[in-house]
């Protein structure tokens, strides 16, 4: 008797009892689609912190100003002594490994283009902006430095602005009013889409930094030249926790802060920040994990239940069988693949509903639907061996029958 | 007038000529039932050569049973020697016993034993898919075998759609798919009716001319004329061992 035998006879007594194979099932079904999910889940939900890490830039760190605190109450952030162009100055020049640096100051307000009008977000910044947040110009071009110092009205558009404003034409060359000053527009960028929060990062108008500061988002009554926050990209090669000490001793000096004094200011590695974040994600991947080897466990243990009954039922075939010449082990090999067939079984439905679920999930999250082939074949593979596993005991019971009782049997 | 012709048991057994099939010498099976020992054959003699008919009767606890699954190469004996086709059972592994009862035996059990929602031709099949070697024609020699029981038509049907004679000839050309050296049926026409069991033990018969043996265990006296020779046991021995004109020899008559 070869496999092919055992399978056909095993699909005849899984079919005779369809009901019952499939409630026997259940544990597996549960457990196989728990891992699709869990797998799915995990891997989607890791490679869209992934992608907002990178939205971020990579090799970052940002300098935000600090709070005041005064009896206890703290301010908001940028209440004490703001970032000035002379910090980042200091920062690009003395720093190592600082590949390109930029200041951020953020306002929002309405935009007008002709009979349209759209209110967004504006970013005030230097000329390295594009590079250190990794987001490029996509037509036209970006801001020279002399733009960023000179206050030009010159303006990059986001692709939610082009679609608002221009309605999806080209608006490279037109002159749009933001807050009534004119500026003109030089380049589109490129689409970043929602960031962890759910904002639109395309819905924004990026303003020369000093034209920002001048016209749109208005100076600091501490300096005249303050920068928002400072974004500094880094060369691969550069430790990040380094550079980060680093700066906060030239800012400490820059900003006189007595040693044992708090900072004024903060430097955060938000890759971090966002990673961090991933934890709660993990932590659930492992729940999933445990729900699934449970459930295979208790899956397996009602496959044996069932299996067992099946010997009992069906005494007289094994009897039948030994008589015409079944050897043990065709015995043994017939009901282990029975059951691990029913064990597969359950594990084709529970891939089904495994990757309906994580697709619906994946849909609702919005989140890249990421079903790895290798979780479906490990997951199979997972169903199979609890067949194997918990098949085992009730096929060797079945082996191992005395013929002449088994005949005998009613 | 009477068509059973009393033979000497001592004499009966010898006919040099012929090949020895079955050979019991001397066999006990001792069962052990809590603190009770049971001696269901106590040293039993019996041999039976190929191309012979017999019927094995007794009441019930007479041992025939017991002798029945020697025989069939499904039990071995606690005492004595029991040979079938030349091997001595009781030296064989289970593995040897289930090739020995595959090549050797074709079994016929009174509840026809059918597999449930298997096709007639696939039952016929089944001792062919244990077989080593496995034959390449299975599927043509099971059409052969059906056909020779008078089931040609009936091949793709299953048990529930059968009477329980066709389920008997089915079972039957299931016994006789390996061409086995014996067929042995245990209580064959208990669960047919006089009419239908008249047709399976001719079938028997008509097996039996064509030079299969076949032995009969039964404990009814009518399907026992159809052999040609009779062993009766009672509380673990033969106690009569007769030769008889059987089914075929009356008909001539």
């Amino acid at each position: 008797m070869n496999l092919l035998d055992s399978l056909g006879i095993a699909l005849t007594a899984l079919r005779a009892n369809t009901l019952r194979s499939i409630l026997t099932t259940l544990g597996i079904i549960i457990g196989v689609a728990s891992v699709i999910v869990m797998v799915a889940v995990g891997t989607g939900a890791r490679s869209e912190v992934d992608r907002q890490i990178a939205s971020l830039g990579s090799n970052m760190l940002v300098v935000f100003p600090g709070s005041t605190r005064v009896g206890g109450r703290a301010g908001g952030a940028g209440t004490r002594l703001p970032l000035s162009e002379r910090d980042l100055q200091a920062l690009r020049e003395k720093i190592p490994g600082v590949v390109a640096i930029s200041g951020l100051l953020q306002g929002s307000g309405p935009v007008v283009y002709g009979n349209a009008n759209w209110t967004t977000s504006f970013m005030g910044v230097h000329d390295q902006f594009n590079e250190v947040r990794d987001w490029p110009v996509i037509e036209g071009r970006g801001f020279t430095p002399n733009e960023t110092k000179t206050a030009a009205r010159v303006a990059l558009v986001g692709k939610t602005v082009v679609d608002k404003v221009f309605n999806g034409g080209n608006p490279v060359g037109a002159t749009i009013r933001v807050m009534n000053v004119p500026f003109q527009v030089v380049g589109v960028l490129d689409s970043k889409g929602q960031n962890s929060f759910g904002r639109d990062q395309d819905d924004v108008i990026m303003l020369p930094m000093s034209a920002a500061r001048g016209r749109i988002v208005g100076r600091s009554k501490l300096v005249n030249d303050n920068v928002g926050n400072i974004h500094v990209k880094f060369d691969a090669g550069m430790d990040l926790a380094e550079a980060q000490a680093l700066m906060e001793n030239l800012l400490r000096q820059r900003r006189s802060i007595k040693p044992g004094a708090e900072d004024d200011f903060n430097v955060r590695n938000l890759s971090e920040f966002m990673r961090a974040r991933t934890s709660a994600l993990t932590t659930m991947g492992w729940l999933l994990a445990a729900t699934s080897a449970i459930s295979l466990i208790v899956g397996g243990i009602g496959i044996m239940n069932i299996m067992l009954v099946s010997v009992t039922e069906r005494t007289r075939e094994i009897g039948l069988r030994m008589a015409v010449g079944g050897r043990r082990r065709d015995i043994l090999m017939q009901f282990l693949v029975e059951a691990v067939a029913l064990c597969l079984l359950g594990g084709l439905i529970g891939v089904a509903i495994g990757v309906t679920t994580a697709a619906v999930v994946a849909m609702s999250a919005q989140w890249p639907i990421l079903i790895a082939p290798n979780a479906i074949l490990m997951a199979l593979g997972a169903a199979a061996l609890t067949g194997v596993v918990f098949g085992f005991f009730p096929a060797r019971r079945a082996a191992h029958l005395n013929p002449i009782d088994a005949l005998r049997t009613e | 007038m009477d068509p059973l012709t009393q033979t000497d048991p001592a004499t009966s057994a010898v006919r040099p000529a012929q090949k020895r099939l079955i050979e019991a010498r001397d066999v006990s099976k001792i069962y052990t039932v809590g603190e009770q020992t049971v001696r269901a054959l106590d040293g039993v003699s019996l041999t039976i050569h190929l191309g012979e008919f017999v019927a094995i009767m007794g009441p019930s606890g007479s041992g025939k049973s017991t002798m029945m699954n020697l025989i069939g190469a499904l039990d071995v004996p606690t005492g004595g020697a029991m040979e079938l086709d030349g091997r001595n059972i009781a030296t064989l592994s289970s593995d040897a016993l289930a090739d020995l009862r595959n090549r050797t035996i074709g079994f016929v059990f009174q509840q026809f034993n059918l597999l449930p929602r298997t096709s007639a031709l696939r039952q016929v099949m089944l001792p062919l898919l244990y077989a080593h070697p496995r034959p390449a024609d299975a599927e043509d020699m099971a059409r052969h075998r059906l056909e020779q029981v008078g089931l040609k038509d009936r091949m793709d049907h299953y048990p529930s759609q059968l009477s329980g004679g066709q389920q008997q000839r089915v079972a039957i050309a299931r016994a006789l798919v390996n061409n086995p050296k014996l067929l042995l049926a245990d209580e064959p026409t208990g669960a047919l009716d006089s009419k239908t069991s008249e047709e399976i033990m001719a079938l028997f018969c008509t097996l039996n001319t064509e030079g299969i043996t076949v032995v009969v265990v039964t404990h009814e006296p009518d399907v026992a004329e159809y052999a040609k020779r009779r062993v009766l046991f009672r509380d673990g021995h033969v106690v009569e061992d007769i030769q008889q004109a059987g089914f075929m020899g009356r008909a001539a008559e």
